[in-house]
């Protein structure tokens, strides 16, 4: 959906946008000269706003959206959405149309279109008896429902949309890919396995540090109740012991 | 004595390496010549289609323990330079040797793993490097663990 400044600046600039404009940018210079730093952002910030708004675009593009791949199981039934975005009210003449084209074929064929208020259904060709039309068109919804996959009914399935006059647009496919048994997706295991173990080891080390600095605290304040200065003075000469070049040796 | 610290600390830069490679390449088999796993489950290329080998429950095991057995490797590492600087005269590398052991576990599970289970064998069949790699990285993490455990930090 590429933003046509151009196109949607020349043809939809209304005259309420304009005078709009105007009153918000002499607003802006006012506030400005005034030195009112807050003001002048605020009427920045919505100038802003109404201009990208306005350039918004406004072509008679309708946009459909479906899913990009189904998963289903042999024997499942799986539902098709299929919706669009379209600038104009939902128009009484919508229509809807689903084509399947299989995995390897080139052609595709038409099995759904809803044209005049009315669901047409394939009632010949691989999809006989088992699509059902599940969609609100009032709603923008063009969903279909396939019932008892088979192997055979991978593939694509493409949704076209159109909504008079706004009819210009691209149909949206989905691809249906059916399992004999739902797959473990790549990396969920590998992901749970490494984020437990890196988790037990975080909470070990957490617990070793906290009972360190509990069984610390305690032996200070015992040390500070009893000896004083002296506990101090023993870590300042554990401290001192970095040598340039540690050495080690083995010994058991 | 130099020689010590200079040889554990050649040893454990030899199994990081290695356990890097053997997880990351994927040649734990070889099918007519063609290398795959861990990451690339096929077993041959028709055009633009590849065969998957089958359903890697198993496979996203030894993935996950390879990957924590390096990371472990480098884990140790880190620390036993740390303990290098900051232990105190005569201790011992206890933090290092247990991340060390720690990896060398988790290399065994995993390498045990892919081992049992591992694919089906089909004709012209066979383990690639990685797979040796991995199983020549258990040994060596072990045996650096434990000379950890008995190393001592002189002044």
């Amino acid at each position: 959906m590429p933003l046509d400044l151009t196109h949607s600046l020349h043809s939809q600039v209304s005259p309420s946008l304009f005078l709009s404009l105007v009153l918000l940018v002499s607003a802006l210079s006012q506030a400005a000269r005034r030195g009112r730093q807050t003001e002048a952002m605020l009427t920045l910030l919505v100038l802003t706003a109404v201009v990208l708004l306005s350039a918004a675009p406004r072509s008679d593009a309708i946009v459909v959206y479906t899913g990009w791949e189904r998963h289903a199981l042999v024997g499942s039934d799986v539902r098709l959405s299929c919706s669009f975005f379209s600038w104009r009210w939902t128009s009484e003449d919508v229509t809807f149309s689903w084509s399947y084209r299989p995995d390897g074929a080139k052609d595709s064929i038409s099995i759904f279109h809803y044209t005049g208020g009315a669901p047409y259904v394939d009632n010949k060709g691989p999809f006989r008896d088992r699509l059902e039309f599940v969609g609100n068109p009032a709603r923008r919804d063009g969903s279909i429902l396939i019932r008892n996959l088979d192997f055979s009914d991978n593939g694509t399935f493409t949704c076209d949309a159109k909504n008079p006059p706004d009819i210009v647009g691209r149909p949206s496919s989905v691809r249906l890919l059916v399992f004999e048994k739902v797959p473990i997706q790549a990396g969920v295991i590998t992901g749970a396995i490494i984020g437990v173990v890196l988790g037990l080891l975080i909470l070990v080390v957490a617990i070793y540090y906290l009972m360190r600095f509990l069984v610390a605290r305690r032996v200070f304040s015992l040390s500070m109740s009893k000896h004083g200065k002296k506990g101090k003075g023993k870590e300042g000469s554990q401290q001192r012991q970095k040598p340039k070049v540690p050495l080690v040796y083995l010994s058991f | 004595m130099l020689a010590v610290l200079v040889g554990v600390v050649i040893l454990h830069l030899t199994e990081m390496i290695i356990l890097i490679i053997s997880t990351s390449v994927n040649a734990w088999r070889t099918h007519e010549g063609r290398s795959y796993h861990l990451w690339d489950g096929c077993s041959q290329t028709n055009g633009y289609k590849c065969n998957d080998i089958n359903d890697a429950d198993w496979l996203q095991a030894v993935q996950a323990l390879m990957v924590l057995a390096t990371l472990f490797c480098m884990l140790s590492f880190i620390f036993f330079l740390c303990q290098l600087f900051t232990l105190v005269k005569g201790g011992r590398f206890f933090f290092t040797a247990v991340f060390q052991i720690l990896s060398s576990l988790f290399v065994m599970s995993g390498a045990i793993i892919y081992t049992v289970i591992g694919p089906e064998s089909q004709k012209n069949d066979s383990y690639g490097y990685a797979f040796v790699l991995a199983w020549l990285a258990f040994p060596l993490t072990l045996i650096s663990g434990f000379i950890y455990i008995i190393l001592r930090k002189k002044e």
